[in-house]
């Protein structure tokens, strides 16, 4: 997977100095605009990019996991995740197991982070645990570690940095003129005549639709890499049946994420601020329509990457789309499609199981101690009770914590 | 004569960037093949240690099964023995243990108690687990083989293959359809 790899950081790169030209721009334009001196501008862009990107690389992967109230587990707090997250650990062939973090958070949604793959985790809501069999949470997580192998997280990260600081850019720059930060340089440009207003014009309108225009680059690389992780999902997998009734299952529910913001939105593996009756393509979102990823995954003949290809023009109708990398085509053309996992005699007790193992794991992620009382009564004791005894409240025993 | 000189070490550093481009690919395509097959080897393991545990908590439920357990017993102890021999040896012995396992799974149905134990359920998980563990190593074994495979055959790798000996592997195929099967692991999650 190599070729992909670096092909991707080729991609990277380009990218990444596409939104940098536009940041470098604006920060001309305010200096110019504020100072007098597009230099000094420029300057001030870099030092925002630069701070941005110390915290980013030093911080990023906790502030992300601690906005998000996300908590790490061991191996003993929920083995079905940690098994089927090692599972595609080796499927893909990332070299080191990521961590794995639950929120606890009745939506359905799941994300990546970490920039390099060797310092990776993979995020999952504790309803994405309760709802999903065991193809399904397969589906979805090799969907994640796809983006871990892919470098997808590095690439957003560098562009959802850049997006920022043009962001933060022209949000400064704005308030400063609402606010009568008075800019010299209007002083010099009406002596100078009318050309000088033409370009204050200009860079007005420019700071108004730079930040529009940085931000749609990085929605479309956001969607393009998300196909990219389905179709390696389905690779990974050999089953793009699970993947995509995970996603029939995530869209259908109507739970939002409390702890996503806009700045974290990208990473989630269906976009958690979707509206209902969204138009089918939507320039300003982060992730394809579901609906439409759901269809491509169930008209694929087979696992490969080419055959997620055809399922795509198929239904498009279209030239050629090439979202994957070239190099695809030196791997197998078609790869067979792996039969279901035996599916549970009795879904609602399966359901209810499944419910129970995530509720331990949270107990447990809290620190919480489990004591089981002879009556048969599961006590939850906080790890802060003093007491060294508890009473059973169903049939009175004291039991010693 | 300097402009031949020229060209003549412009094409040099050329061949050189192609060929040692190439014989890199080809160690980083072969190690891969090699950790992808050590990755087979660690899950195989994991199952063997995973038996002892499985056989006594059955035990403990079931009266009339013994030949069935031993069966399981037996099959995993000639696996283990075999771990270090031939792959076409060892994929005979591990398909055996799996179908064994298979109609160990099959009998523990019978036995409701077993089927609530937590401990069972717990090795259950694992057993499953280990048993797509497996699966999905032999799947990225082949996948790497392709890869190699493809890298020394394909201008202009195979040239620098053919010079330092890279010699094409072969993939690892389920030979035992019951194999590909089982064991019917019927997880209830």
């Amino acid at each position: 997977m190599w070729e992909q790899i670096s092909s991707n950081r080729r991609r990277s790169v380009a990218l990444t100095i596409g939104i940098g030209a536009i940041l470098l721009l604006i920060g001309y334009l305010i200096g110019f605009y504020f100072f007098g001196n597009g230099y000094a501008g420029i300057v001030i862009a870099l030092i925002i990019w630069g701070i941005m990107n110390l915290v980013a690389v030093f911080q990023g992967d906790s502030i992300l996991l601690s906005i998000s109230k996300a908590k790490k587990i061991r191996k003993v707090d929920h083995p079905r995740l940690y098994n089927i997250v090692e599972e595609m650990q080796i499927a893909s062939g990332l070299e080191k197991m990521p961590d794995i973090y639950i929120i606890d958070d009745p939506a359905l949604n799941a994300f990546a982070t970490g920039r390099d793959p060797k310092r990776a985790s993979v995020t999952v809501t504790s309803g994405l645990l309760g709802k999903l069999n065991r193809d399904e949470l397969q589906g979805v997580i090799g969907h994640e570690i796809a983006h871990i192998k892919n470098r997808d997280v590095l690439l957003m990260v560098m562009c959802g940095i850049l997006l920022g600081s043009i962001v933060m850019l022209s949000w400064f720059a704005s308030r400063a003129l609402i606010f009568g930060g008075a800019p010299r340089s209007r002083t010099s440009s009406s002596s100078s005549g009318g050309g000088g207003g033409i370009i204050i014009i200009v860079a007005v309108v420019l700071m108004i639709i730079a930040p529009l225009a940085a931000q749609l680059i990085y929605f479309a690389i956001s969607r393009k890499r998300e196909y990219l992780a389905d179709a390696s999902s389905a690779l990974y997998t050999r089953y793009p049946e699970g993947l995509a009734s995970a996603l029939e299952k995530l869209a259908a529910s109507t739970d939002e994420l409390r702890s996503a913001n806009k700045a974290t939105a990208p990473m989630f593996i269906i976009n958690p601020f979707r509206k209902k009756g969204r138009p089918a393509s939507d320039l300003t979102s982060t992730h394809p329509p579901i609906s439409e990823r759901i269809r491509i995954l169930r008209s694929m003949t087979g696992a490969s990457f080419s055959e997620y290809e055809e399922a795509y023009d198929k239904l498009h109708h279209s030239f050629r789309q090439r979202f994957l990398p070239g190099s695809a085509l030196t791997q197998a053309q078609t790869v067979e499609i792996r039969a279901p996992r035996p599916e549970p005699v009795e879904p609602l007790k399966a359901s209810i199981e499944r419910r129970r193992e995530t509720s331990e794991a949270l107990w447990q992620i809290h620190d919480y101690k489990t004591l089981t009382c002879e009556c048969g009564t599961r006590l939850r004791i906080p790890p802060k009770l003093q007491n060294s005894a508890v009473r059973c409240p169903h049939c009175g025993r004291i039991n010693s914590t | 004569m300097p402009v031949g000189a020229i060209v003549g070490i412009i094409v040099a550093v050329v061949l050189a960037i192609i060929f040692g481009g190439g014989y890199n690919r080809l160690v980083r395509l072969r190690n891969q093949t090699k950790n992808a097959w050590a990755q087979i080897d660690v899950q195989l393991k994991r199952r063997h240690d995973l038996i002892p545990n499985l056989v006594e908590t059955v035990k403990g439920y079931t009266k009339h099964e013994r030949e069935t357990l031993e069966a399981v017993t037996k099959a995993r102890n000639i696996a283990q023995q075999l771990s270090s021999s031939g792959a076409a040896e060892r994929a005979k012995a591990e398909s055996e243990l799996s179908s064994a396992l298979a109609r160990l799974l099959v009998v523990v149905e019978r036995y409701p108690d077993l089927k609530a134990n937590q401990n069972y359920l717990a090795l259950q998980e694992e057993l499953t687990s280990t048993e797509n563990r497996i699966g999905f190593a032999r799947q990225f074994y082949n996948d790497s083989m392709l890869k190699y495979n493809n890298a020394t055959q394909m201008i202009p790798s195979n040239v620098v293959a053919r010079m330092f000996g890279f010699k094409a592997g072969e993939f690892f195929e389920v030979t035992v359809a019951e194999e590909k099967e089982a064991p019917k692991v019927s997880f209830t999650q």
